[in-house]
């Protein structure tokens, strides 16, 4: 991640990732395409369902982290790269743990997500790569926690 | 019209439900890639044949998409869900590629009542993945809610 090798990521790395705005219109075009349960589809659904109103499919939250993580990481890709230095290639994530919805995501949320590095290990099958543990956050603009999972994502050794 | 609707007691732990199938395509990948996860391998033929993923494959997230989509039309949407507070397992065996057709089961492997909200049933159900050739691409462990029709 953030174009670092495994050798150079240690546990505690926090990245701010920034916010997503979740408009009522992409919570309805996430919705129709992905997840089209009534509650996710419109006012009338939401307030008859269990969320109390119009809320955001749990994956759009959970897309929405990776947008985020991908632009920090590709900046932070471009400003090792303008220094000059060797970028290490962030492979794909094998699966990740603990993911919880902890409260809905409402038209004109803004989601403020981040990433904490939890520890990192190698990878016995593959000894060019390493896995990279991390615990990830969404906050609201109210400063609650909505949004949170474990993840794991593979990090080429240098 | 709830009544029409399937509800928590009418699932059984051990049951298996049928998921239906998703083609995924090319345009599809990359559209929500370039929405969502926009790194080479997700986005094109080239980077993702020489990519660790060896070809151009679905972000792990709109596989997690893709399989809600199934859900809700092959379950939730003729129960009366409640919706889920989480996931406590995602594994992304294989690479989902362009050109595939998924197929997809849920087995339900425990149910009981909240203690806190009687209305709400609560199952722990595995959730799984195939490609046409029957390979094992996603499985996922994660809650259902669903409302108790005692309880209406």
């Amino acid at each position: 991640m953030l174009g670092l090798f495994l050798e150079d990521i240690d546990e505690g790395l926090t990245v701010d990732l920034g916010s997503y705005h979740f408009t009522r219109d992409s919570i309805l075009k996430f919705a129709r395409k992905y997840d089209p349960q009534p509650f996710h589809l419109s006012e009338e659904g939401g307030r008859n369902g269990p969320f109390g109103g119009l809320s955001a499919s749990g994956w759009h939250t959970a897309a929405g982290w990776m947008k985020c993580f991908v632009e920090v990481n590709d900046a932070a890709r471009a400003t090792l790269q303008a220094a000059g230095k060797t970028l290490a290639e962030l492979g794909p994530g094998p699966g990740f743990t603990n993911l919880k919805w902890l409260k809905p995501v409402f038209p004109g949320d803004t989601i403020r997500y981040s990433c904490r590095v939890t520890g990192k290990r190698d990878l016995a099958s593959r000894p060019q790569w390493g896995i990279v543990f991390s615990m990830n956050e969404g906050v609201n603009q109210k400063g609650e926690l909505v949004y949170s999972f474990e993840g794991k994502v593979l990090t080429a050794r240098r | 019209m709830v009544s029409e609707l399937l509800h928590f007691e009418d699932f059984a732990v051990g049951q298996v439900i049928n998921l239906g199938t998703y083609a995924v395509t090319a345009a599809e990948i990359r559209e929500f890639a370039g929405e969502f996860d926009a790194q080479p391998f997700h986005l094109d033929e080239a980077a993702g044949k020489a990519s660790i993923l060896g070809g151009l494959a679905a972000s792990g997230w709109h596989v997690c998409s893709m399989l809600m989509r199934m859900i809700a039309d092959s379950w939730l949407n003729t129960s009366a869900s409640m919706g889920s507070n989480g996931v406590s397992e995602v594994k992304w065996l294989k690479p989902v590629f362009a050109g595939e057709t998924l197929s997809g089961r849920v087995n339900i492997l425990t149910k009981r009542v909240s203690s806190k909200r009687p209305e709400m049933g609560i199952f722990e159900c595995l959730f799984e993945l195939f490609n046409e050739s029957g390979v094992k691409k996603t499985e996922m462990n994660a809650v259902v809610f669903m409302r108790v029709k005692a309880a209406c």
